[in-house]
């Protein structure tokens, strides 16, 4: 098969000061959390030109969140904003007191993006949920989610009423299929793990070539006899795929992933202090763990473009196959550094 | 936690008191969790699940133990055993009324038990200037040492640390404050440095893995607060990727296939090693970092130098024979510890 670059346009957007560009900054700059405190509001929107494995670009609108801001979108520059819209990623803040009117500017954001993107996906994330009482998290979170996921119905359900009466004013024109509405809600918090796991899923299904991935992974996983392979893009530490053998899946910590990329990431960030490189800049090459007759693991530059963490029973023998294996696996998955158009054999 | 309150502590373990500010070192949280820590109310002791037993008596800010007569403590049971007493001064904050009952409280102590050092943590100074730093530790020195020569008490142990949770600060200070509690400190520094000799490692701690305090290092190079923070936060990694992936019971099945063809061998036996250990190479290629863990509760963490990582099994070797001597070393300390107490 030939791959092209794709681009995909993501636009940031909620209410001033409700975290947007903390969560950029952290996922794609490397800040820590703390750092976040230091940043002022965006003016209007910040463009930036994310290099996601090589072949897949995102455009990200990190839109500014001042009335005035969300106004001028909404009118003079509705068309240039919420055209070609891949993903919408909506942040809510919890502590916010004004939740009725949060939900009106959002009902109205959501009407522009239908208008000119009827097919982008839509991310809702209720930000800042470490302000909770962990005890009351889920909680919090269920009823803001369901008030969420009601409001936008409702919006849906008036735009779909509209469609059909212009559509009964000109008969003639070509029917459109009926209009909904892909959501999906995540609580998230700049201070714990939480927030991986919501940009995994985000950038999860704009990943070229996903299926061709897991295949490969699962094939690898199978032939070193690994329990679990996870593999990250080496920016973000987001988790691109992974596969988990039978044993693995008895692992009760059903967050490990997001909780992996959280260590891994902070773990970068210590060994840029140490030597003193730039924070995005590549910091380690190899991790190797062997935890007596539990389990080993490696973490090691897999790819231009990734990293791979292999989790494997015990045993010297089988780990230093496994490495070998993995070294020589690189080339199957040389595609995810693109954009060369490159066939490849699988 | 009061399990310790009725059960009397065997002497000879060394006891740490903290008071003022609850501390947040024994925790492991985000600085934001800390909200949710209500203010110390009551005194509090804590075992720490440590490689000591060292005991962190946190006690309510706003309770002076000299001065209230609603509160009737037992001194020898607060003060009789412990090695230091550790006093939490919150540098954003007016302190002088906290500075006033430090000074009560050393007056009594060098009264009645000169021996307890005193460890002031002049703490939360990040976000204050180099310069302000030093002016209020001077200002809360001078302060200190005026009042008890007017009382006519020189050279009391009274030691001051600039602290802050958000860097390494925190933890430095009470390694040192831990260090000087343990007994024959010489000995285990000098297997450490003999450790660097051997392996050419620029730098070995000995940490005490729950709480990343170091219990010793080399004295190769001067003390060096870069070398500390990557190697703790080493451990700390080390400890997450356990608790991810060590944490279940494997299930019969896939031990019988893994000792079955065509390895044919009990898991015990194809593993070099029974214990914890790590290494990691960062990009640049220059020095290594290696972790072994010593006992449930020690790891040894160095740094190597260029090129050593290659040489992996030599080191290992050296480091098997460091790791028998150290297990040797808390074995006998332990012993110690017992005849002390009958
Ligand atoms: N407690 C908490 N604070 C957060 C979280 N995320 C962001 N913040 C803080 O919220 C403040 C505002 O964050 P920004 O990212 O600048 O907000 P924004 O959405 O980009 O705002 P505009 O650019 O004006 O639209 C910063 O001080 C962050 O540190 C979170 O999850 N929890
Ligand atoms: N800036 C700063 N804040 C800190 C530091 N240590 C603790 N805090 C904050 O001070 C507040 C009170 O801390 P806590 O330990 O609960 O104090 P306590 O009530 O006296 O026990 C919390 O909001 C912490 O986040 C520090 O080193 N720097
Ligand atoms: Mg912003």
């Amino acid at each position: 098969a030939l791959k092209k670059v794709k681009k995909q346009k993501v636009l940031l957007m909620g209410k001033s000061g409700s975290g947007k560009s903390s969560m950029r900054s952290i996922i794609f700059s490397n800040y820590l959390a703390r750092d976040t405190r230091r940043l002022g509001p965006t003016i209007d929107v910040d463009l930036s030109h994310v290099k996601f494995l090589g072949n897949l670009t995102l455009n990200l609108w990190d839109c500014g969140g001042q009335e005035a801001f969300m106004n001028n979108y909404l009118s003079q520059q509705r068309a240039h904003v919420f055209s070609n819209v891949g993903v919408l990623i909506y942040v809510f803040d919890i502590e916010s007191r004004e939740v009725e009117r949060d939900l009106a500017t959002y009902i109205n954001i959501i009407s522009a993006l239908v208008q000119y993107s009827r097919e982008a996906k839509v991310f809702v994330l209720i930000h800042k949920m470490d302000l909770i009482q962990p005890v009351t998290r889920e909680d919090v979170f269920e009823k803001r989610a369901v008030l969420v996921k009601r409001k936008t119905a409702e919006a849906v359900a008036i735009m779909r009423k509209q469609q059909q009466h212009q559509q009964s004013q000109s008969p003639q024109s070509p029917s459109n299929p009926v209009l909904d509405i892909d959501l999906q809600l995540f609580a998230t918090s700049i201070w714990d793990q939480s927030l991986y796991k919501a940009w995994a899923s985000i950038i999860h299904d704009l990943v070229p070539n996903l299926s061709v991935i897991e295949t490969q992974l699962a094939s690898l996983g199978m032939a070193i006899d690994a329990d679990e392979i996870l593999l990250f893009e080496r920016t973000s530490f987001l988790v691109v795929s992974k596969w988990t053998s039978r044993e693995g899946e008895r692992n009760p910590y059903g967050d490990r992933f997001e909780r992996m990329s959280n260590i891994l990431k902070s773990w970068k960030h210590t060994c840029s202090k140490y030597t003193g490189t730039p924070r995005n800049a590549e910091q380690f090459s190899e991790f190797e763990y062997k935890m007596g007759t539990t389990f080993s693991m490696f973490a090691t530059k897999f790819t231009t473009n990734t990293y791979i963490l292999v989790c494997m029973p015990p045993g010297e023998a089988r780990f230093n196959a496994a490495k070998l294996n993995v070294a020589a696996a690189r080339p199957w998955f040389k595609f995810l550094d693109g954009p060369v158009t490159v066939a490849h054999s699988a | 936690p009061d399990s310790t309150a009725t059960v009397p502590q065997p002497r000879g373990k060394p006891r740490l008191l903290l008071m003022g500010q609850r501390s947040v070192v024994f925790h492991k949280l985000p600085p934001s969790e800390t909200l949710f820590l209500e203010s110390t109310a009551r005194i509090q002791k804590d075992s720490l699940n440590s490689f000591m037993e060292f005991q962190v008596w946190d006690f309510p800010g706003q309770i002076d133990i000299f001065d209230n007569p609603n509160f009737a403590f037992d001194m020898d049971a607060i003060f009789g055993e412990i090695g230091a007493l550790i006093w939490v001064i919150d540098a954003q904050d007016d302190y002088l009324e906290a500075v006033r009952r430090l000074n009560t409280t050393i007056l009594h102590l060098q009264r009645s038990y000169p021996h307890i050092n005193i460890e002031v943590f002049i703490h939360k100074v990040d976000g204050l200037s180099d310069d302000y730093r030093l002016d209020i530790q001077r200002d809360i020195t001078i302060r200190i040492q005026d009042e008890l020569s007017d009382q006519g008490i020189e050279n009391a142990p009274v030691n001051f640390h600039l602290t802050s949770i958000y860097n390494h600060s925190i933890f430095e200070a009470f390694s040192k404050v831990i260090q000087k509690l343990i007994p024959r400190l010489g000995q285990l520094e000098a297997m450490l440095t003999n450790l660097c000799r051997t392996c050419r490692f620029e730098k070995a701690y000995l940490f005490d893995v729950n709480t990343k305090i170091y219990i010793a290092t080399d004295s190769t190079g001067p003390e060096d607060m870069a070398s500390y923070e990557i190697c703790s936060d080493f451990v700390d990694v080390i400890i997450d990727f356990t608790e991810v992936y060590g944490s279940w019971p494997r299930s019969r099945e896939w031990r019988a296939r893994l000792e079955g063809a065509p390895w044919h061998q009990p898991l015990e036996q194809q593993v070099a090693c029974e214990w914890a250990e790590s290494g990691m190479v960062l990009a640049d290629a220059r020095r290594p970092i290696m972790l072994r863990e010593v006992d449930r509760f020690l790891a040894l963490v160095a740094i190597m130098k260029e090129g050593s990582y290659e040489k992996m099994p030599q080191i290992n070797m050296n480091v098997d024979v460091v790791v028998k001597g150290l297990t040797e070393f808390f074995e006998i300390t332990k012993q110690k510890e017992v005849t002390g107490a009958g």
